[in-house]
């Protein structure tokens, strides 16, 4: 039965549905793809016991005939989401042992609907990172390796345990979560679909804090149909986080296969930058002739401030995350260094609990913030942010639907391959990614091609507020006249 | 703008991370690479432009002013290092 887990979440749901195989089945098929993958490095905690008991809640209700959208479906869950009872590090040393009380919203809801967990997925430590590098749990292996070679390349971060999970068919669907691109780059490192949805649709009540006016949820899958199951499941207003939106979640699926015929896509001439990998651009100007030959029509767009969204975000993004890790005290959860007095207590807690790429952080967010520099950094950041949506804004009003891009400046690099010397270099793979989050809109990665070396190639859609929908009308369109991409399997 | 190692020293302790000496000039050049790259943003002209202060044109929602949770004591101390009832130990702070 181990060909269940190449089933897509929509495959699943009807052999669920016609009883062809149990949600027991499909998890323990899930159960065991996972233990035979443990050198990926995807999970950091396996939850089997629970995960065989919400299969068989699943499997009653789906006998009863009241199951709900995501019945029996096994899911990862980024290790960012608080889940009750089960430990959620965000894979920092500093949250050592840490068993939440309570449950997430967005996880809540997919048990809601049905699904049932498989485990907890490895990220950069807080979501701090492009490369799952940063975990206090090691770093992921990416299902994906370059013809000819053994080398282990990352899956991309932060949600690099989501994005490697769902590639290498041990889950059908994963939560992740983006700041600046950590759900899309995955994404596009691993040939999954990835969308992160607009500011405020999903609640992040319940999900460990990084940059709070940043920090949006998603799902990443195997399809566009997938993903649009997810975030249906995942979406809706919480009363509980004051940045969730009250407005009606549409049924995301129906815009699968919708026509886009009529529709503006921009291309924006700022992305394309100096140096790109020729076949970026070649699978730019593939990803935008499948859209005209789908009956949209393509227009030149400008975001003059493109160049700056990432420097913007260096500032506002690290000084949001020094003030939500200040909570990490050594006194009310997690991990505790003893000192002589109280501020030793806190200085050598937090020292010994957080990764160099943590305190590099929260110490450039702490200057940032600090009397006298204010106003030249984090007050010009938020500025500048205003004129990066503005960009969006302009762009959107001359009646374009959406906005073509590369998700990422290059395919999957090696493990320890960037970002040792100079910090920079890593976060130069958020770049276009990053504009997204700033803005606040929504963007979605999907699979599109592969590089020369066989690696998987992303491209980027981003939309009006609110507008899932034609993301994912428009995901599909690309999907269907790219095709599936599928790692040869050698763990 | 760069910073020193006196500023370096004096950030760490704002943000309450002991840093020995050894890793000072370490983290000196990491965080002049990253105030370098985000140098850039003095050659945009912001004059007049309003910093932002929401990402979604929505006005902030506002609760009644319920108690309506609560008696969770138990959970709070849950996870926490130390803890004698329902308080958290911290070494003495008042001499």
């Amino acid at each position: 039965m181990t060909d269940l887990t190449s089933l897509t979440l929509a495959e699943a749901r009807k052999g669920l549905a016609a009883k062809t195989f149990t949600s027991l089945e499909l998890t323990d098929a899930h159960l065991n793809a996972i233990e035979a993958a443990r050198v990926l490095n995807a999970f950091v905690m396996e939850t089997p016991d629970q995960a065989r008991t919400m299969a068989r809640e699943a499997d009653a209700r789906i006998g009863k005939g009241d199951a709900g959208p995501l019945a029996g479906i096994p899911l990862g869950i980024k290790d960012l989401f608080a889940t009750k009872g089960v430990r959620t590090t965000a894979c920092s040393k500093i949250l050592g042992n840490f068993v939440p009380t309570y449950e997430s919203t967005i996880t809540s809801q997919l048990w809601r609907d049905g699904a049932v967990m498989l485990g907890k997925l490895n990220n950069d430590e807080f979501a701090m990172g492009s490369s799952n590098e940063t975990s206090c749990f090691g770093p992921v292996g990416n299902p994906w390796r370059r013809d000819g070679s053994n080398a282990t390349l990352v899956p991309g971060g932060s949600s690099g345990g989501s994005a490697s999970a769902v590639a290498a068919l041990l889950c059908m669907g994963a939560t992740a979560t983006d700041t600046g691109g950590s759900i899309r780059q995955p994404a596009a490192f691993t040939a999954t679909v990835g969308i992160k949805p607009t500011y405020g649709r999903c609640s992040r009540w319940g999900i460990v804090a990084f940059a709070s006016s940043l920090d949006q949820a998603g799902p990443i899958a195997r399809s566009t149909r997938d993903a649009a199951m997810l975030l249906r499941s995942m979406a809706g207003h919480d009363p509980k986080d004051t940045t969730s939106v009250d407005m009606p979640v549409p049924d995301y699926e129906a815009a699968i296969g919708k026509s886009v015929k009529g529709m503006k896509i921009g291309i924006p001439r700022e992305y394309r930058l100096d140096g790109m990998p020729a076949e970026i651009e070649k699978l730019w100007e593939a990803g935008a002739a499948w859209l005209k030959a789908a009956g949209a029509e393509l227009v030149e767009v400008s975001l003059p401030h493109t160049k700056y969204a990432l420097p913007a975000y260096y500032i506002v993004a690290p000084a949001e995350a020094s003030s939500n890790l200040a909570r990490y005290d050594g006194v009310r959860y997690g991990l505790r260094e003893q000192g002589r007095n109280i501020n030793e207590l806190y200085e050598n807690t937090r020292a010994e609990g957080f990764g160099a790429e943590v305190k590099r952080r929260v110490m450039i967010g702490t200057y940032v913030l600090s009397a006298g520099y204010y106003d030249a950094y984090y007050l010009r950041a938020q500025k500048v942010r205003t004129l990066i949506k503005k960009d969006f804004e302009d762009c959107f009003a001359k009646g374009v639907d959406a906005i073509l891009t590369p998700a990422t400046p290059s395919a999957a690099f090696g493990i320890g391959e960037k970002g040792g010397a100079d910090p920079v270099e890593m976060y130069l793979n958020d770049i276009f990614t990053v504009t997204v989050n700033m803005a606040g809109l929504p963007g979605i990665a999907v699979p599109a091609g592969t590089d020369a070396q066989g690696l998987p190639l992303g491209l980027q859609l981003i939309g009006r507020p609110f507008d899932e929908d034609t993301l994912f009308s428009l995901g599909e369109v690309i999907e269907q006249a790219a095709g599936r991409f599928t790692p040869a399997k050698w763990w | 703008m760069s910073v020193d190692a006196a500023t370096v020293r004096r950030i760490a302790h704002l943000a309450r991370i002991a840093v020995s000496e050894g890793e000072v000039p370490h983290l000196q050049g990491e965080l002049n690479a990253m105030l370098a790259f985000v140098e850039q943003l003095s050659e945009v002209d912001v004059e007049g432009v309003e910093p932002m202060t929401s990402v979604t044109p929505m006005q902030m929602k506002k609760r009644q002013d319920l108690v309506n949770d609560g008696e969770i004591a138990d959970d709070i101390v849950a996870n926490a290092p130390a803890t004698e009832g329902h308080f958290f130990l911290v070494p003495k702070v008042v001499e």
